[in-house]
């Protein structure tokens, strides 16, 4: 078959599509009126019992939601926390009455800030496999999700941090 | 009787005294007043650290004797933490990492907040993910909490459910000059380029 220009930008536009769709696809989720943004959580240190999830949350809608909870495959828990530091201590807390979403606001969960916990892990996050879980909403329900995973101490899902191979590391760093 | 009675030679010694006293605390006051001018100990700083004897985490008894001479950084957490304890060794980490060979002078104590769950071997485990050189210390409570009140460190238990709990505590990383007293104090919230800075003047002192 020969390639004809017209063929080609068509292929090229098909390509294009894909490649969009895919990338739109690859972190972000519907629930409802609500938008998730590209969850994801970091290596933990070997024997972690706990690790961090992270993502943003969009109310598109014209009424609050609120995330109370889900699951994940890593842990036999999770839950909606909220840590702090007030004058020089870190506090964190469970939100027992869950994460309020105002309409038209996006919120943002985030290291330092509001995070989902997993709480006893079975499994400890790596590199490459994603996380698979649930989230639950009071109005929006449950939604299934994957949570990209991020080397240990990443401040952002796109974080290289890490860092831990410069030097002064034994030989044991990996796990 | 000589013209001077009792009463007036007492009255002459709390005289003499009360201006050695003077002397001797302007002199104290003085020094103060230039040791401060160019060096940075905290107000107050006396009065943070002291000696104590923990479980490092190789399982041996680790006393703060061996910190003699050695600039230290000392910080509170627990493995049951998902993000600043974590945070906070990595960080320190790097910048062991950075400091290469002139870090060796410097000691990194990870002091426990939890040591019912933090066992050594917990603890060894944990740290395997980051700079050799830091130190992992626990103990019994008794132990731990005594050394967190040397520090003036805070922690506070809160229980979650099925038993379950996680610890509020103090973030901050102490900087201890080689006289074991106070120099700065860092966290994870400032950024690198300054706990950079803040650990090369403690080197530096």
């Amino acid at each position: 078959m020969k390639i004809t220009p017209i063929r080609a930008s068509a292929a090229l536009q098909v390509a294009a599509t894909l490649i969009t769709a895919t990338a739109s696809l690859a972190g972000d989720y519907k629930a409802g009126d609500l938008k998730i943004g590209e969850p994801w959580t970091r290596v933990t240190p070997p024997g972690a019992a706990v690790a961090g999830g992270f993502m943003t949350i969009t109310n598109t809608g014209k009424e609050a939601d609120r995330l109370l909870g889900g699951s994940a495959t890593i842990s036999k828990r999770l839950e909606v926390h909220e840590m702090t530091m007030d004058g020089g201590i870190m506090k964190m807390r469970e939100l027992a009455k869950g994460l309020e979403i105002k309409p038209g606001e996006t919120v943002e969960l985030k290291p330092g800030s509001f995070h989902v916990m997993f709480i006893e892990l079975t499994t400890p996050p790596a590199i490459g496999t994603p996380v698979k879980g649930q989230l639950k909403f009071e109005k929006a329900g449950t939604v299934d999700v994957e949570y990209k995973v991020a080397p240990l101490g990443a401040k952002s899902a796109s974080d290289p941090a890490g860092k831990v191979d410069a030097g002064g590391m034994g030989h044991h760093g990996k796990h | 009787m000589a013209s001077t009675s009792p009463l007036a030679s007492v009255r002459r010694y709390a005289w003499i005294a009360a201006a050695i006293a003077a002397v001797i605390g302007a002199a104290v006051l003085l020094g103060e007043l230039r040791r401060s001018a160019h060096n940075t100990t905290l107000p107050g700083a006396a009065r943070i650290g002291g000696p104590f004897t923990l479980t490092s985490h190789d399982g041996k008894r680790f006393s703060s004797d061996s910190l003699a001479g050695r600039p230290h950084l000392v910080f509170f957490g627990f493995t049951h933490c998902p993000d600043i304890c974590p945070t906070t060794l990595l960080e320190v980490t790097n910048h062991l990492a950075e400091l290469g060979p002139k870090a060796d002078q410097l000691a990194a104590l990870f002091i426990t907040v939890d040591p019912a769950r933090d066992t050594p071997e917990h603890l060894a485990r944990y740290l395997s993910a980051f700079d050799k050189r830091i130190i992992g210390l626990t103990g019994t409570e008794a132990e731990t909490d005594a050394v967190r009140k040397l520090y003036r460190a805070y922690a506070e238990k809160v229980p979650g459910k099925d038993g379950d709990y996680t610890m509020n505590h103090t973030a901050s990383v102490y900087l201890m000059d080689r006289s074991g007293a106070l120099a700065s104090t860092m966290t994870f919230e400032e950024s690198e380029d300054v706990r950079r800075k803040k650990i090369a003047r403690l080197l530096d002192r």
